[in-house]
């Protein structure tokens, strides 16, 4: 057999034999007989000094090339072996993705707390100031400033906290329209701002009544504001924090610290205003009580009710998130079930 | 006020449906609670006519009836009614009808005898008993002799009226009578209601001569009577009765029930004196005296306080002014001279007199809201002439007055401008005289200047805001248009304490807390509990039950009542935090407390529940809590170390398990585990809380974040394990540490505690891992093996550490 012909044989044989080699250790092992120094080729290579001269470089060059299509098949092969390797890892690997994902430590703000943020966002955008009172409040603030003098009939309807004759549990946001008033430079621009904060009623807590609840109160004083701006403003909330497709109306009302006093009602959540149980089939539900700012209120804080002018409206984020959420009893938002805090999401 | 549809009809022309008008009344006058028919729910009620009626064979009292209900023949129905008479039209329900209390009636058999349905009195059909005249409350009911058989009963009843119940605010007292709501409607609809007016047909004898008032003008401005004789008592007739009984009144007899009838009508409280029973013939309406005592007609005896009016004769009183009428002089069948009060008091007085005897009558209630001091003479005239043609009384001449003065138009002036500017309208002059006009106001116009001349009708009117409203209300809230305001810019923001606390709410939830919100009105105990100051109470001076009586003077204990609530309902893991306020007194004799903030929490059982891990050792403790408070106070990037200094001072707290929180040695709050007899008190499982003063934490300067260069150049690390006292506390070791450490320790990190087994008796094993960097070169080893030295042997010396 001539030198080629067995270079020949092996080119043939051991193509095969890389092919068939199943793990990559014995390819490696293959790899070294193959193709190392003492390796077949090597030594073909070795024996071509007996060639004639004129052979040498023909033979030369097949040597090479049996030996790069051995190495390039020793190579396909190694890919190959890698390749079924890592599929079968990745087959051995496969998990259970419905198994649950594991829990991470997350607080909820409580849903009136939401509600409040949610109205103080609105009317910070719209440049109010947020300020917050005193909840131990002066008699003088929480009634007599707001028009409500001592022996006001009006006082019947708000069963009072008090702490001494003249200091008391505030029943409203209210007296914050007094406090604002009496401190603001109007020349300086005009009043806007809204009061959150807790309120107290002397009221037996039951589903619908709370001895302390939540109020947002607002206010806006300046030369030219009207029943329309408040008209306007309090459509705002209403689509600001129940959605666009409710409407409001506005019905005549009565309280002492405005003039001409509103209420407003919106579109019923749970009958779209055709008319149901909850809404006492109006298609209406009152949600918050405004009014243009009695003349009275304005002149005790000080402010010349023949220039300055505007609206006050007050609203209880607690009825609020009652009717958005369909709450049934007022006491959940002050016992703290964790199983009730945890149902609302932050988004609204 | 429940306001019948067919009454105001009487008045007016309305061409609405009463749900259409109730929505017209509140959205221009007042609110509307209902709008209910009496006979709603009701059917297959009607007119019968017993035929004839025989003794049921087997019992005493009960009939069996020959019934015509309009049908071909007879239908026999078995009645106990003990006034079942032949030939009286009676109510009954059919065999498949409902009558009230939603009760459905079928065919029977009573004791053996078949009974088509049932012979009803008034309250079987829905009647309130407290309204069902006196004379049918103890059997079925005759109807008029002329009711068709075999027709539904409800309009023989008035059952088949709209009753609009509206709710009349403090300011609108001219809407509580049948008048009033008449006017505001015809100026709505524009419309005048045709409201008629009395004619008295007095006898010649002076009424004069018979009663003489003396009023005391500062409890009764307007004080007038009218004396009726001869008047003969009996049932009203069916008209006014079912007017009385639709608006919940009940009918007693021909004198009284046109006193209620005029209240309806007009809104002027009337009362009716038995004259014969008045003592002497002067009326006098004066100031209760000490001692003095009155029976009221609802047969309570009252001890009558020094403020309270009465009306009395020159012996006792005889009524609670404005309230009640006295037993001592009610009208009873033997009745024959009547004398009508009609008069005017002082809304405040009455006000205070009917709550201190918690007697709410409607005379009071319309005191309380004014009365028009124009129609004063109008209802004593329309009530005496009522007792003429109803009850055949001869009215005396004349009105005796015990005090009275010149009721005058309210003048108000109002520029259209102005109610342009405040309503953000664009009315035109005319449209604005037409709505006064409409109201029923005089107007005059100057220019653009009106002078509104508002009558004694709608007493709520005194100043322009007044006129805006009217002009607002009747021209339509709807049709206003609706705006932003407009004028200068304001800039809309949160204070940097308001940001303060925001953000620290938003801290605590990522950290894994829920925000509660409990009561701040406790009990004294709770109140005084974890408190982080002396401080004294705020109580209320009248609470409503004894679990709120006293403002908190600390977060933590609202947080376990709500931790308790929890637990109580097998809710076990409970994280929480709250952010209020507490209220603290410097000293018994400071009236108002001061308000500051806090927040705190309180957590139970695990904060991550992972129910594929075993949860037993998973539970809150004092380290996981700690790490929360610390990554608060991190947030918060206040100024200054933040130090947990162990104590045993509060006595609601675990002695061995609490520290006061301490930021560059200020005192900021406490964290710990609740005292096991604390815990044990609020029924709660274990529970470690926190309480902090956010005022103080906002105070505080706070750390402006600024970049600090990441040092190229490498750390190099080494470990020390130490064998030391238990007593000596982790707080020592680091401190040591970083006192020997040299100026390339960057950082120290506890990486393990032991205390277990294998160790000499009192001693604990800790272990750091100190890290050095330079950042201005590569250390080398000998630099950091020197300073390392340094480091052990000071906590040896100093610390009597073993190194091991
Ligand atoms: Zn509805």
């Amino acid at each position: 057999m001539t030198l080629r012909d067995q270079l020949e044989k092996i080119r043939q044989e051991r193509k095969q034999d890389i092919k068939d080699v199943v793990d990559l250790k014995k390819l490696d092992s293959l790899r070294v007989e193959l193709l190392g120094k003492k390796g077949p080729i090597t030594q073909a290579l070795r024996g071509m000094r007996d060639l004639p001269a004129d052979e040498r470089p023909t033979f030369g060059q097949f040597a090479n090339t049996v030996r790069d299509e051995l190495q390039s098949a020793i190579e396909t092969r190694r890919d190959e072996l890698k390749k079924a390797m890592l599929n079968k890892q990745l087959a051995s690997e496969k998990i259970d993705v419905t198994l649950p994902g594991k829990p991470v430590a997350q607080g909820q703000p409580h849903v009136i707390q939401q509600i409040v943020d949610q109205i103080e966002d609105l009317f910070i955008g719209m440049g109010y100031q947020v300020l917050s009172g005193p909840e131990v409040e002066e008699d003088k603030y929480n009634f007599e400033m707001m028009n409500l003098p001592k022996d006001h009939p009006a006082r019947d309807m708000q069963d009072t906290f008090y702490i001494t004759k003249e200091i008391l549990m505030r029943t409203q946001t209210s007296p914050m329209q007094a406090r604002t008033l009496e401190k603001h430079d109007f020349s300086k621009g005009p009043l806007k701002m809204i009061s959150p904060g807790v309120v107290y009623r002397r009221d037996t807590d039951d589903p619908t009544h709370s001895h302390q609840f939540h109020q947002v109160e607002g206010i806006v004083i300046d030369k030219h504001i009207t029943m329309a701006d408040l008209k306007g403003t309090l459509e705002l909330i209403a689509h600001e924090l129940f959605g666009n497709r409710f409407n409001i109306r506005l019905r005549p009302s009565y309280f002492p610290f405005t003039e001409p006093s509103v209420e407003a009602d919106i579109t019923c959540f749970n009958c779209g205003g055709k008319g149901c149980a909850v809404c006492k089939y109006t298609g209406w539900i009152e949600v918050l009580g405004a009014g243009m700012v009695h003349p009275n209120v304005l002149e005790m804080a000080g402010v010349d009710s023949e220039v300055y002018g505007g609206f006050a409206f007050g609203l209880g984020p607690d009825r609020f998130a009652m009717l958005k959420y369909g709450v049934d009893d007022i006491r959940n938002f002050y016992l703290n079930d964790v199983r009730f805090l945890t149902q609302f999401s932050k988004k609204g | 006020m429940k306001t019948s549809y067919s009454w105001l009809q009487e008045y007016l022309d309305i061409q609405v449906s009463p749900k259409d008008l109730a929505e017209k009344i509140e959205r221009s006058s007042v609110e509307v609670d209902s709008v209910t028919r009496p006979s709603d729910g009701m059917k297959k009620i009607v007119v019968g006519e017993i035929k004839s009626l025989a003794p049921h064979p087997d019992s005493d009292h009960l009939k069996v009836c020959q019934v015509d209900v309009g049908e071909d023949e007879l239908s026999q129905i078995v009645c106990g009614a003990p006034n079942v008479q032949s030939g009286k039209k009676v109510i009954v329900a059919l065999p498949g009808s409902r009558i009230g209390g939603n009760v459905k009636i079928k065919r029977s058999k009573m004791r053996g005898v078949t009974s088509n349905g049932m012979i009803c009195a008034l309250d079987e059909i829905g009647f309130e008993k407290d309204v069902v005249p006196k004379e049918w409350a103890d059997g079925i009911y005759f109807l008029a002799d002329d009711a068709k058989v075999g027709e539904p009963v409800f309009p023989y009843l008035g059952m088949d009226d709209y009753l609009i119940d509206v709710d009349v605010t403090p300011n609108r007292g001219d809407m509580l009578s049948i008048y009033g709501v008449a006017r505001d409607l015809g100026a709505i609809y524009d419309q005048t209601p045709k409201l008629n007016h009395p004619k008295v047909e007095e006898v010649a004898t002076p009424a004069a001569g018979k009663v003489s008032i003396d009023a005391n003008k500062d409890l009764a401005p307007i004080y007038k009577m009218r004396i009726v004789e001869n008047v003969k008592i009996q049932p009203s007739p069916r008209w006014l009765q079912i007017k009385l009984w639709n608006a919940g009144v009940r009918p007693i007899n021909n004198v009284v029930d046109v006193t209620n009838y005029i209240l309806l009508k007009y809104g002027q409280p009337l009362h009716a004196f038995d004259y014969g029973k008045v003592s002497g013939s002067t009326i006098h309406a004066r100031y209760a005296q000490k001692g003095e005592k009155l029976t009221t007609l609802d047969e309570e005896e009252h001890e009558l306080n020094e403020k309270d009016i009465v009306i009395a004769d020159d012996q006792k009183p005889i009524a609670l002014a404005g309230v009640m009428g006295g037993l001592n002089s009610e009208i009873d069948d033997q009745t024959t001279t009547v004398a009508i009060e009609s008069a005017v008091f002082t809304p405040t007085l009455i006000r205070k007199t009917a709550q201190r005897h918690n007697l709410h009558t409607s005379a009071s209630q319309h005191f309380e809201r004014g009365v028009d001091r124009g129609g004063v003479e109008e209802a004593v005239d329309a009530a005496a002439q009522m007792m003429h043609e109803l009850a055949g009384g001869d009215i005396l001449k004349g009105i005796v007055t015990g005090a009275s003065y010149d009721v005058k138009d309210e003048i108000v002036n109002v520029t259209l401008s102005r109610i342009n500017h405040v309503l953000g309208t664009d009315l035109s002059l005319d449209q604005v005289t037409d709505i006064f006009k409409r109201l029923g106001f005089g107007v005059k116009l100057a220019g653009e200047t009106y002078t509104v001349s508002v009558p004694s009708t709608r007493w709520d009117i005194h100043i322009t805001a007044d006129l805006l409203e009217e002009v607002a209300r009747i021209y339509g809230y709807d049709e206003i248009p609706s705006t932003l305001p407009s004028g200068p810019t304001t800039v809309g923001a949160l204070t940097e304490k308001q940001k303060l606390i925001r953000d620290s709410r938003h801290v605590l939830e990522s950290l894994g807390l829920n925000q509660a919100i409990s009561y701040a009105l406790t009990t004294e105990d709770k109140a005084n509990q974890f408190m982080m100051r002396e401080s004294s109470e705020t109580h209320l001076s009248w609470p409503m039950t004894a679990d709120h009586t006293t403002l908190r003077m600390n977060l933590i204990s609202g947080l376990l009542d709500d931790v308790a609530y929890n637990n109580a309902r097998r809710v076990k893991d409970v994280a929480l935090y709250e952010q209020g306020r507490v209220f603290y007194k410097d000293s018994a004799d400071q009236v108002r407390p001061s308000e500051h903030e806090h927040i705190a929490g309180a957590v139970s059982g695990q904060l991550v529940v992972d129910p594929l891990k075993n949860a037993k050792n998973n539970s809150i403790d004092f380290y996981q809590l700690k790490g929360i408070v610390e990554k608060y106070l991190e947030n918060l990037a206040i100024k200054g170390d933040v130090t947990f200094v162990a104590t045993d001072r509060y006595p609601e707290m675990h002695p061995g398990r609490t520290a006061d929180i301490m930021i560059h040695g200020h005192y900021v709050g406490f964290i710990g585990q609740v005292h096991p007899t604390i815990a044990e008190a609020y029924k709660i499982n274990q529970t470690y809380v926190f309480e902090l003063d956010l005022d103080a934490l906002i105070e505080m300067p706070k750390d402006m974040d600024q970049f600090e260069p990441i040092s190229k150049y490498p750390v190099i690390t080494r470990d020390v394990a130490l064998l030391i006292d238990k007593t000596v506390t982790n707080a020592q070791v680091l401190a040591q540490i970083q006192k020997k450490g040299g100026a390339y320790l960057k950082s120290v990190e506890l990486f393990d505690i032991y205390d277990g087994k294998n160790l000499p008796n009192g001693k604990q094993s800790l272990a750091y891992t100190l890290t050095y960097q330079n950042p201005n070169a590569t250390l080398t080893d000998d630099e950091v093996n020197q300073a390392f030295e340094k480091v052990q042997k000071t906590l040896t010396s100093e610390l009597g550490a073993e190194i091991r």
